[in-house]
């Protein structure tokens, strides 16, 4: 377990490295430059210009660039070129919101997911099945952006449902449980379409799943024992079948936070995503690099948690 | 038990005729590609059918479908199924290109990680799975973004970003299919490794290849309607059905059918190739389900 441990540990130092120079070579490479005020700006005198690029060590070779970014970022001293604050701190702010969001729409998709799966799994073949596939693949195709507007001309019609932030401004709330709900409140649209297609990629997971679970020999032996069909579904079928599922959540996550970017824009919610989107309008290189590097961290410690998650639940699993 | 004298790929065609759901998108998407063709070659000659896509009308600004303009006209009096009509070969290019890209990228990546094993393949799939860390959309939001935002470089960034699960599979293939016994035959005999790779192996593994890429394409179709959407798309006065709904955003409540129509364009499109893909994948299963 120990060994299993450490050597898990390397390897995920490794991956950090090779994204630290993704997340930095992909924004550098690219040509164009970062200057708030346009490169041919005649007015801008070149002492101005030199001053700026000393600042941040944009008259460096890139590998020295590099060093500076990743130095800066584990110092906490990497500083927007938009306003000057800390990366950090600009990020920091934004990431509860976005967990959020992605915490919900992963309870989301994960309930939803295991119902419609199980259900598939069970009706294998029928008309039940081939319908609610469809529907999944329907929920796949379908673009996030156009389900929200096209929620946000229906829904608002008829529901209260706030469409911006996540709170309610103006409002004194009698009690922090009023405050709560109606933060939920605000997370409950853009989380559920968020979800919307890792719902349906879910269930087609849990489904396969399933169906290989249920061709086992031990579930023969419990339908020949005579348990009830529901026993054997439930308690044998369902339980082994889980782990491709909860593996799975980890490949949900980077797909969630890309789909945040879009969700974040059109409901105005104060997360990673916008201020991602931001620092693209702004071509702002610290906050960008710093965002790609947490954000896929972030996603590697979560994959890291589910296997030693799973190591723990699944006594199958020995860590050799 | 009768031994099946049809080939593999006929086999897979004669399950993929009966599927019904399968044959209804296949027509859809041949559809689709036909309007595409025509429409690509219309917008490229300059000719203006139905009416031209660009041609403004301020007199008739956001009209309602109506029998001159079939989906009504947009802010500056722009027909709109004409707009979508010449928009139409946009993301079926970006869709296709795309996957071949990334099958290109993701295939030979695979194959060697996969044939040689050992240490190539621990650090390539090292870096697989560090890619795989990143959220997707936000790292071809920022790549396209950067670049600057034209049909080819969305192509060329979806396909360097979208080839790690391609690879994955066909180091899985090439893993178990380097260990049989023809493989072993065609290196006794001494034929040069990427004849072995490309020539004996390759095709063997080709079933699951085609069903990955056929479902990649949706995908990259809905991650160019995102970018297009976030204003990072292929750019105006080029009409895409991404674009038309990020135009048609700020006339939400006044005019509906400016995001309806593209919007469902686009999703009928990717449900097509999504059911396709499916039909194809249920076609070319050795296994078959039971309950």
């Amino acid at each position: 377990m120990i060994t299993f441990i450490i050597r898990r540990l390397l390897t995920t130092l490794v991956l950090v490295f090779f994204i630290s120079l993704i997340s930095f070579f992909i924004i550098t490479l690219t040509p164009g430059s970062p200057y708030p005020w346009g490169e041919l700006n005649p007015k801008i005198s070149e002492s101005v210009k030199q001053n700026f690029r000393k600042q941040f060590h944009l008259d460096e070779p890139l590998w020295k660039q590099y060093w500076y970014n990743m130095r800066g970022l584990f110092t906490g001293e990497l500083r927007s070129i938009k306003d000057g604050r800390p990366v950090l701190e600009r990020i920091g702010e934004r990431l509860p919101a976005t967990l959020a969001l992605n915490v919900c729409a992963i309870v989301i998709s994960l309930s939803f997911g295991l119902l419609v799966g199980v259900y598939c799994a069970r009706h294998a073949g029928d008309w039940q099945d081939t319908s609610l596939s469809t529907v999944a693949f329907a929920l796949l195709a379908i673009p996030e952006f156009w389900v929200a507007y096209l929620l946000i001309i229906g829904l608002t019609q008829w529901f209260a449902v706030p469409l911006m932030g996540t709170v309610s401004h103006g409002i004194i709330f009698p009690n922090a449980l009023a405050g709560a709900l109606d933060w939920l409140w605000h997370l409950a649209l853009p989380a559920t379409l968020l979800a919307l297609s890792s719902v349906a990629a879910q269930s087609r997971y849990v489904r396969a799943s399933m169906l290989e679970t249920l061709r086992e020999d031990y579930i023969r032996t419990a339908q020949a024992k005579g348990l009830p069909s529901e026993k054997v579904l439930y308690h044998h079928a369902l339980r082994n079948s889980l782990r491709p599922v909860i593996t799975g959540i980890g490949g949900l996550l980077p797909a969630l936070i890309g789909g945040a970017v879009i969700m974040e824009t059109i409901f105005a919610y104060p997360g990673i995503g916008r201020l991602g989107y931001q620092a693209v309008l702004e071509r702002d290189y610290p906050t960008l690099v710093a965002l790609n590097f947490i954000t896929a961290v972030l996603v590697l410690v979560g994959n890291l948690l589910a296997d030693l998650l799973y190591a723990v639940v699944d006594p199958r699993v020995r860590l050799e | 038990m009768k031994i099946s004298e049809q080939s593999p790929v006929r086999r897979v065609l004669t399950r993929f005729r009966r599927n019904r759901i399968g044959m209804i998108s296949l027509a859809a998407i041949i559809i689709l590609f036909l309007v595409a063709a025509v429409f690509a070659a219309l917008s490229y000659a300059h000719v203006p059918f139905p009416t031209d896509p660009n041609a403004t009308n301020l007199e008739r600004k956001l009209l309602p479908p109506n029998s001159a303009n079939w989906l009504g006209t947009d802010n500056l009096g722009r027909d709109l199924f004409s707009r979508m009509l010449h928009g139409s070969y946009i993301s079926l290019t970006v869709g296709f290109v795309a996957v071949f890209v990334s099958l290109f990228i993701g295939v030979v990546v695979g194959a060697v990680s996969g044939y040689f094993g050992r240490w190539v393949d621990n650090v390539l799939m090292r870096a697989v799975d560090a890619i795989m860390c990143f959220p997707t959309f936000f790292l071809i939001l920022t790549a396209v973004a950067l670049l600057g935002p034209s049909m080819l470089n969305i192509i060329v960034v979806i396909g360097l970003v979208s080839w790690t699960g391609t690879a994955r599979l066909v180091r899985a293939e090439f893993l178990t299919l380097r260990e049989t016994e023809y493989v072993r035959a065609a290196r006794a005999l001494g034929q040069r490794t990427p004849a072995i790779i490309f020539r004996h192996i390759l095709p063997n593994a080709f079933a699951p290849i085609f069903v990955t890429a056929v479902l990649g394409i949706p995908a990259a179709i809905l991650t160019e309607a995102g970018l297009s959407f976030l204003g990072f798309g292929v750019q105006p006065p080029q009409a895409t059905w991404g674009n038309i709904i990020a135009d048609g955003k700020s006339y939400l409540l006044d005019a509906w059918w400016l995001i309806v129509f593209p919007g469902l364009a686009i999703f009928l499109s990717a449900l097509a190739f999504y059911l396709a893909g499916d039909a194809l994948r249920q076609a070319a299963e050795t296994r078959t389900e039971r309950k």
